[in-house]
């Protein structure tokens, strides 16, 4: 695997990572699709996810909860706007309580992933849009491992300063 | 502000915004809280839209960003805003390059299922 690229826009709030798997088109659909194979690889190792329902279907919701090492429980959910496979995946990405209901108070993060086929693999391009600071730094606390989460306090503290 | 995350051409636009004595005065006179054009064009000696357009040149280095507050636009500092959108952007970046590797781990099981 090879990063190929990172885009921040700050003003923006957008993420635009670019990477390149030696596999071709169909197979990185899969770990997308599959759900057993999709929580082996959206959260951290120290909180698995569960996807509880999962289709790649447009109007499709899908739902996961993602478990910490001291028994927290995060939930989330996505919603399937635009599915071309195995071209290309958009759908939004919001949150939810440790049962699964989803949290409206918090926008959900639009992505939206194309798979494309290179010599000898895919390259993977995922977009990220935000639409507030909070809903990034949410998104950032939910998918970080513990260590990042506290460092990612301490960096607040020294922006406050 | 984590300037080395910034595009050399954000960086030229804020260098520029920083060359003029009173765009310096604006920046820092609105760091500790919001000012209104209206006001600050009161302790400069110049006209209201000249003051105005120094904003202007501080709003599209990202320096300062504009609130309407009833009649009147107020001038904030964006500087840690700017820092904050950067870091936390930074640390999304670092979320993704994790999930790609985890892909890969499991792409990887395939061609090792294959050889044996």
């Amino acid at each position: 695997m090879t990063v190929i690229s990172v885009e921040k826009d700050t003003d923006a709030l957008t993420l635009t990572f670019v990477a390149e798997f030696s596999a071709d088109v169909e197979r990185v659909w899969q770990v997308w699709e599959d759900p057993r194979q999709l929580e082996r690889w959206w959260g951290p190792p120290t909180w698995p996810a569960t996807f509880t329902q999962h289709e790649l279907s447009v109007d499709s919701r899908s739902a996961y909860v993602m478990t910490g090492p001291d028994g927290t429980k995060a939930g989330g959910w996505w919603l399937i706007t635009a599915v071309e496979a195995p071209a290309r995946l958009e759908f939004d990405d919001g949150f939810a309580d440790e049962n699964g209901e989803p949290d409206d108070s918090i926008a959900p993060v639009r992505a939206t992933v194309t798979f494309e086929s290179i010599d000898g693999g895919t390259r993977m391009t995922t977009l990220s849009r935000f639409v507030s600071i909070d809903q990034l730094e949410k998104m950032v606390e939910m998918g970080m491992e513990e260590g990042m989460t506290l460092a990612m306090g301490q960096i607040d503290d020294v922006l406050r300063a | 502000m984590v300037v080395s995350e910034l595009t050399d051409s954000e960086i030229d636009r804020i260098f520029q915004a920083l060359a003029d004595a009173t765009r310096r005065d604006i920046v820092s006179r609105v760091l500790t809280s919001g000012h209104s054009v209206t006001a600050l064009a009161e302790r400069y000696d110049m006209s209201f839209a000249a003051v105005q357009k120094h904003v202007q040149v501080l709003e599209r280095a990202l320096l300062v960003t504009k609130e309407r507050r009833g009649r009147e636009q107020l001038v904030h500092s964006r500087i840690e805003t700017i820092g904050q959108a950067t870091t936390l952007l930074q640390a999304y970046e670092q979320i993704w390059a994790k999930r790609a590797l985890r892909i890969d781990e499991i792409l990887a099981e395939d061609t090792a299922k294959e050889k044996s």
